[in-house]
């Protein structure tokens, strides 16, 4: 008796025509006729805009000089003068703007605050959790000293003339930090099981996220102080602060309830089944893989409140955006807010794109993970 | 095998599973009426029945995965109520297999065996490690310590969950349906370790539409269907001469084929 052997078919090449950069082209740019005409129409919105604002913004711009005359000279470029005479008060406030001999402080506290944030980015680092928690904990107490000053016997630079980008980032920054953990076990309470906390959360979460932080802001500067003794002065940052923190926490704890409803039932029974008590379940199985689905989430959460921090000016603070306006509305600058407001543009661009673009890589190794399972 | 840290607290003869009375509801629907079940140690059972009947209700109730509302369930000396304390102290003695592995995903395979023995048995990691090892050896995946669930095949996922289950040294073991989720050529690699296990003389309650595996470990089989113990008997009775007619239905349906 004879047996038929299985010879497997060879794998091809898939045809030439499908591929390359020319069929590429064809197969998207100009695969009809609508298609075709969108392009063109596209390329020649580009042709139209795009050299004039090269032109104005880099190839007859003003970048040296130090005041107004330079640009008045030549009205048809930028005037990044105005931005590179006045960068230390746009970026770190009034008194680091006013003391150019201080502003090593701020720079050092940022050359920090990068130097932790660079190896927690990169994949496969070492020790990513002692950064972390350095970046968590000794992180704040020393950028504190260092902008401050009193603790480093430097001349004192108070919360009150905190401004710019470092008002931006310690508002944002402060925000995200205590955020997180409250976000996390408000999240936790709002699945308890135990119906007085889980009303309790629920009652939180609803009323901040349905209070705009506007609102949120003028209430912490003029209510605040009514629960306090007569005569206590309230730091504004600290009222800002806590007020943003409450909003944020409220956010942040819907991003992670997404992330923990999206974990399996057999999950919590595995852990139970095995004797883990509520907190060890939590800890070890539940949060570690709720708070991974929701990076993107909280992610997105951190970005909006980066932007929404401009709205300190309500209670009369000068972060990035009002510090620039303010700048470009003093007698020296006067008319010179586009440039202003392209610059911290950018800024804000930076900052955001890159959060985003982060949780676009930890959402990428997420997918190919579960495609792994 | 490791020692076990506490001693187990019944005399010897006393079933180390007495259910008594037992009565369940989900809101309005009686789901496990009247139920009266002694497990002798080392005894095995397997329980079988129609989808729906109760059987993983029941065996869930036994480390209180489902709370009663009537009767009383001793495990090991311990009444399972309200109170957590004692129902972990029976969770840490009481190992369950699910139908589909619940293995958790974040961590390493050697991960999900030595977590619980470190955190509730306060077991050194290294021993842990040691015992883990043991373990995974003898369910046959020794190589697969350091991967990640995701990476194997359903049938080495079971027997994973099954070993990390034994790492505990539980005195019970409960299956509901471990084979079932299963692509058939992976069903007797876990059956496998499974009568390897029984041999050993774990007390075993082993919800499984796997007849064979009935006749061969069994020391009882339990019919369930409507929430009730319909039948009960050695696998030979049970299969040769099915007192019941539901019984006798049941088993025409499932071994037709
Ligand atoms: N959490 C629940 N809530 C309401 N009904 C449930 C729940 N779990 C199971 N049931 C019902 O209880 C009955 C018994 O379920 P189960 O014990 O899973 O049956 P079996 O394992 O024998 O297939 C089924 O009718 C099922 O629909
Ligand atoms: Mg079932």
């Amino acid at each position: 008796m004879t047996m038929d052997t299985f010879v497997p078919k060879p794998s091809r090449k898939p045809p030439m025509s499908t591929v390359g950069p020319l069929a590429w082209v064809r197969a998207n740019l100009f695969n009809s006729t609508t298609s075709a005409l969108t392009t063109l129409l596209f390329f020649y919105l580009l042709w139209l805009y795009i050299p004039p604002f090269i032109d104005w913004a880099f190839l007859s711009a003003n970048w040296t000089g130090t005041d107004r005359s330079v640009c008045e000279a030549n009205p048809a470029g930028a005037c990044w003068t105005f931005i590179n005479v006045r960068l230390e008060q746009i970026l770190f406030g009034l008194y680091f703007g006013a003391n150019p001999d201080e502003v090593w402080r701020p720079i050092v506290g940022f050359l920090l605050f990068f130097s932790l944030l660079i190896p927690l980015l990169i994949e496969g680092m070492p020790h990513k959790k002692w950064i972390a928690l350095a970046m968590l904990t000794v992180f704040p107490v020393v950028f504190y000293a260092l902008i401050h000053g009193e603790w480093i016997g430097q001349p004192i630079a108070n919360t009150s003339q905190w401004g710019g980008f470092l008002l931006t980032f310690v508002l944002a920054f402060v925000g995200i930090l205590l955020a997180l953990p409250l976000g996390i076990l408000l999240a936790l309470g709002r699945r308890s099981e135990m119906p007085v906390i889980r009303t309790m959360c629920v009652l939180y979460i609803e009323f901040w996220r349905g209070t705009p932080l506007i609102t949120i802001l003028f209430m912490a500067s003029v209510m605040l102080p009514l629960f306090f003794p007569a005569g206590m002065e309230f730091d504004k940052v600290v009222r800002a602060m806590i007020g943003i923190t409450m909003f944020q926490s409220a956010y942040t704890a819907e991003a992670i309830r997404g992330g923990l409803s999206a974990i399996p039932k057999g999950q919590y029974e595995a852990a139970a089944a095995l004797g883990l008590g509520y907190w060890r379940r939590t800890v070890f199985i539940i949060l570690p893989q709720a708070l991974k689905i929701s990076i993107p989430g909280i992610v997105n959460t951190f970005i909006a409140l980066f932007k929404d921090t401009s709205l300190v000016s309500i209670i009369g603070l000068l972060d990035l955006l009002n510090m620039a306006q303010s700048a470009a509305r003093s007698i020296e600058w006067k008319g010179y807010d586009i440039e202003g407001y392209l610059f911290t543009g950018l800024i804000f661009w930076m900052f955001c794109y890159g959060m985003s673009r982060y949780s676009q890589v930890i959402e990428r190794k997420l997918d190919t993970n579960r495609r792994d399972n | 095998m490791s020692s076990s840290p506490s001693e187990s607290k019944i005399q010897a003869g006393e079933p180390i599973i007495r259910i008594q009375g037992l009565n369940k509801w989900y809101g309005q629907f009686h789901v496990l009426k009247e139920i009266d079940l002694e497990v002798a140690k080392g005894e095995r059972i397997v329980i079988c029945g129609p989808s729906g009947s109760g059987k993983s209700t029941l065996i869930r109730c036994i480390n209180r995965l489902e709370s009663h509302q009537e009767g009383s369930i001793v495990v090991d000396g311990i009444e399972l109520t309200e109170d957590t304390k004692h129902i972990n102290d029976v969770r840490r003695e009481v190992g369950m297999v699910f139908q589909h592995f619940n293995l958790f995903p974040h961590l390493t395979v050697l991960e999900n065996c030595t977590l619980a023995p470190i955190w509730v048995r306060k077991t050194a990691k290294r021993e842990a490690e040691e015992v883990a090892m043991r373990f995974l050896e003898r369910v046959k995946i020794p190589e697969q310590a350091n991967k990640y669930p995701g990476q194997l095949s359903g049938g080495q996922q079971q027997r994973v969950a099954i070993a990390r289950s034994l790492c505990m040294n539980p005195r019970v073991m409960l299956f509901d349906e471990p084979t079932s989720a299963l692509d058939p050529e992976m069903i007797a690699e876990v059956l496998d370790v499974m009568v390897g296990l029984a041999d050993e003389g774990m007390t075993m309650l082993c919800v499984t539409h796997e007849m064979g595996f009935a006749r061969k470990v069994a020391d009882r089989v339990i019919f369930m269907d409507g929430g009730e113990i319909i039948e009960q008997n050695a696998p030979e009775e049970f299969f040769n001469q099915p007192k019941n007619e539901r019984t006798k239905l049941f088993l025409s349906q499932i071994l037709q084929h």
